[in-house]
């Protein structure tokens, strides 16, 4: 007679086996060699060109594509990637690419590619987004955010080819920054042969959806709000990546992806909760960045009483900024003495930090007329971002150290995001809590995206603060490709703005990133998120 | 046997047309245009929409409306997902089997586990296993499900590492979707590492299979015991006490069946209970199933999405039902007898 007792036995048996059963060497090596990231979205397309949001270009920008020279990783120097070498003329308007020539493409179910990377792959990528003419610039809603706001079209004359590996860009006038927006996430470099085949398929949308690059990865399969498969480029020119798979396991809920990274579903996380206790695991290890970005305190200038620069000054004694970064940021930023993050070439060491003063504000207060205080409003933005994670409540500790010399303080925070960067391009605030994120490592797109005369007119200079001699400053640091005299004429600049408080800079925030320990290179960047490239597993 | 599926079958249709109708009356009580809530085209042009309210019949009584609405759903057209804009139909094939591979394996879990467990309390009446098992059947059923699903991820994926706490299976397995069953497609596939990726997707199973079996296993524990205490109680088994038989001949030969048979009748009316646990399961577990979609369909608003989820999930429910109800009868010819009418 059989037992039950038996078969419980057997069932058991079974499931152990199941669970532990035989592990043959190779198929250990697929999880030992592949690399699972939990990041926090999904991308809303394959194609850094068409987009701003960091999601999509942490996915695509660095693992699929290049660009023609990039930034390094640990200063934010410019060095060379598909283009070997380069060189700027002495007026600064002619700046010629010389192209490396082993420079493959990716080889895909979907493209196969029959030559090498060439100077027509490069006009075609900047072509595409500079000519509103070009049969491809309409494609995925024809914008092209990063191009588009730093202005490019009106900088570049032409793009032109010299020869099959020489590429040379005609500017309208010199520009010093040039070269770090064309080394920015935005600016890969795609393929004009897949272009061209997708033309002929009639199904040219594929090219930002179904992406053939030459980065260090090629793309497998997306599922869509799930994840994303990139395998090793074999013919990588930098050498093929020692990672058989690399997989975006797309985590929206922090706790999800903190419990993954726990129990060792993923490799890597992006934005990490609980920075302590992963600090503590002996498994895992906690990395963070200056990221380059300001969250800044900003005055309509434009209006009373903040036309008074005297005024400007008193509230910027009154913020108590330490109280901000602990209670807003949770001490994950550090304070801003000027507009860029020290991690910036042109940062100067020896501009003094502001200095907390109450009776320093009054005495102030009193010079500019308002001895009885003021009330104004301040505008909060209704979102979070890295560079300010809670402006409400920055909003209100703002509101009871401005008390402190008698100014009230009433917060506007109910307008929907869209609508409240409209009204505030449109001036119609006092004073706003905003920020801004830099699209690439060159000082000027802080300063003359935030403060010059003509981003005033523009909309992103929200102060509407328009000193010459700023402008000037500004102007002759991008003339020049000296970068001592740059860092002076920035030095100068950023002077000039303590002097004035167009606005206060209250901090730059980090970028934090969790890794279990086995997980080798360096990953996280200042700029441009994440970067996959010779990083391996042991 | 004849009138026995006629009757069956009877009973869906008819709570089949029920469903369809509350379906359909929901396209009206849900907020925004009645005709985008059925199809779920947000985006349509004023042609396309004149198109689908042709389609629909919009400008016909109510009754030739539900009609071309069922004609729709019988074609599979159930609009499309307001969230994604994909069709419902596939959405659904897309995460049905996922619900079907976990329910199953955790209800044969809870059968596996409960109905033993039962019996060995019925055996030991009123002694100190008795009072355990019942005890801990309290337990079990009483705690909340998102609690338990919570603490084992807690204490099994993060403290103990043992298994994976999100997912059906690593996502560095390539299976290709052929049944959707997870386990199956992995058989099928021709991976080089199909034996890791089988253990893989087991392990993944195993939490949310035991959180979704624990309060249904418990039932099954209370249900078999009652059943097992009446079958006892009956006087075949004393007839054959009374013969001399030994008490595990009485159990195994005669006991065992007759109150297995009692316990597969309320199967079918746990499998409803069931469905509602594995939805908030595969909600911690972010189990790729239709109860999580369902759930991300009421936050996001998809109208659509929940009166096809609706539709789809009490159907699957209603066919167990059946299902059960036939193995019953297989199992018991007096079920079989026609209980209303000649007799």
């Amino acid at each position: 007679m059989a037992y039950p007792k038996l078969t419980y036995y057997k069932y058991f048996a079974l499931l152990i086996m199941v669970l532990s059963g035989c592990d043959s060497n190779e198929s250990l090596s697929l999880s030992k060699k592949s690399i699972i990231y939990c990041s926090e979205g999904p991308p809303e397309s394959f194609n850094p060109q068409t987009v701003s949001s960091g999601t999509t270009i942490d996915a695509t920008s660095n693992q699929l594509y290049n660009r023609l020279i990039e930034f390094n990783p640990t200063d934010n120097s410019i060095i060379p990637a598909i283009a070997k070498s380069w060189h700027v003329t002495r007026d600064g308007k002619m700046i010629t690419f010389y192209l490396r020539k082993d420079v493959q493409f990716h080889h895909t179910s979907y493209f196969m590619p029959t030559r090498a990377l060439n100077a027509d792959d490069v006009l075609f990528s900047f072509n595409r987004m500079l000519d509103e003419n070009h049969e491809y610039h309409p494609i995925s809603g024809g914008k092209y955010p990063f191009f588009q706001n730093s202005q490019l079209v009106n900088l570049i004359n032409s793009v032109e080819k010299i020869n099959e590996h020489t590429v040379r860009f005609q500017l309208s006038h010199s520009d010093s920054s040039f070269l770090a927006t064309i080394g920015g996430d935005s600016a890969v470099i795609l393929s004009k042969e897949y272009a061209e085949q997708l033309i002929a398929l009639n199904a040219m949308q594929e090219i930002d959806m179904l992406p053939i690059g030459t980065g260090p990865f090629k793309f497998k399969q997306y599922s869509a709000g799930s994840f994303i498969r990139y395998e090793p480029h074999p013919d990588y020119w930098r050498g093929m990546s020692e990672l058989k798979q690399l997989v975006f396991d797309i985590t929206p809920r922090d706790t999800g992806r903190l419990t993954k990274l726990l129990a060792g579903e993923c490799d890597v996380i992006a934005y990490p909760i609980a920075h302590k206790k992963i600090a503590q695991h002996p498994n895992l290890t906690l990395e963070s960045v200056t990221a380059f970005n300001v969250g800044y305190f900003g005055f309509n200038t434009s209006k009373e009483p903040f036309n008074n620069p005297l005024v400007r000054k008193a509230l910027s004694y009154a913020i108590n900024k330490p109280a901000i970064l602990e209670a807003v940021y949770t001490g994950q930023a550090e304070i801003a003495n000027g507009l860029i993050p020290n991690s910036s070439w042109a940062y100067d060491a020896t501009i003094p930090s502001q200095v907390y003063s109450i009776t320093k504000a009054k005495e102030l207060l009193v010079q500019a007329g308002y001895s009885n205080g003021f009330s104004m409003d301040l505008w909060a933005m209704p979102v979070q971002r890295a560079y300010n994670p809670d402006a409400v409540t920055m909003a209100k500790l703002i509101q009871a150290d401005l008390q402190k010399i008698g100014v009230k303080v009433d917060i506007v925070s109910h307008y929907e995001w869209t609508t409240f960067l409209r009204k505030i391009s449109e001036g119609e605030h006092q004073s706003v809590l905003l920020g801004w994120s830099a699209d690439h490592p060159d000082p000027d797109n802080f300063f003359s995206t935030l403060l010059s005369c003509s981003s005033a007119i523009t909309g992103s200079n929200i102060t509407f603060w328009c000193n010459e001699k700023f402008d000037q400053l500004i102007q002759r640091a991008l003339q020049t490709n000296n970068i001592n005299k740059r860092k002076v004429y920035y030095s100068k600049a950023i002077k000039l703005i303590n002097e004035e408080f167009p606005l206060i800079p209250i901090a730059h925030s980090k970028r934090y990133q969790a890794r279990a320990n086995n997980v080798n290179g360096s990953l996280l960047r200042a700029i441009g998120g994440i970067d996959f490239n010779g990083v391996t597993k042991n | 046997m004849l009138i026995f599926t006629l009757r069956r079958f009877n009973l869906f249709i008819f709570t089949m047309l029920l469903l369809t109708i509350l379906s359909f009356s929901l396209s009206f009580l849900f907020p925004g245009d009645q005709l985008i809530n059925l199809t779920g085209q947000i985006n349509a042009s004023p042609e396309q929409l004149a198109i689908l309210a042709d389609e629909y019949q919009q400008q016909s009584g109510l009754l030739s409306q539900y009609f071309s609405y069922l004609n729709h759903l019988f074609h599979g057209e159930m609009g499309y997902s307001m969230a994604s804009q994909l069709p419902i139909a596939t959405e659904v094939l897309n995460r049905l089997p996922a619900t079907i591979e976990l329910t199953s394996v955790a209800l044969l879990v809870a059968m596996f586990f409960g109905i033993p467990i039962g019996f060995c309390a019925a055996i030991y009446h009123r002694k100190l296993p008795d009072n355990l098992i019942l005890a801990i059947a309290m337990i079990g059923y009483s705690i909340p499900v998102f609690w338990l699903g919570i603490l084992a991820i807690l204490v099994f994926s993060i403290q103990l590492g043992w298994f994976p706490s999100a997912g059906q299976i690593s996502l560095l397995f390539e299976i290709p979707h052929v049944t959707g069953l997870q386990l199956i497609d992995i058989l099928l596939s021709d991976s080089p590492y199909k034996w890791q990726a089988f253990q893989d997707a087991t392990r993944h199973l195993i939490l949310p299979v035991i959180v979704v079996a624990l309060a249904p296993a418990t039932i099954f524990m209370r249900l078999a015991r009652t059943a097992m205490l009446e079958v006892l109680d009956t006087h075949y088994i004393k007839a054959a006490n009374a013969k001399g038989l030994t008490f595990s001949q009485i159990i195994y030969r005669h006991a065992m069946r007759n109150a297995v048979i009692k316990v597969i009748r309320d199967v079918g009316l746990q499998f409803a209970n069931l469905i509602t646990i594995a939805m908030v399961t595969e909600v911690i577990f972010s189990w790729p199933g239709i109860g999580r979609w369902l759930i991300e369909s009421i936050y996001q608003r998809d109208y659509t999405a929940i009166q096809g989820g609706l539709i789809v999930l009490s159907t699957f429910i209603f066919i167990v039902h059946i299902i059960i109800d036939f193995v019953y009868a297989a199992l018991n010819p007096l079920a079989r007898e026609p209980r209303h009418g000649k007799r």
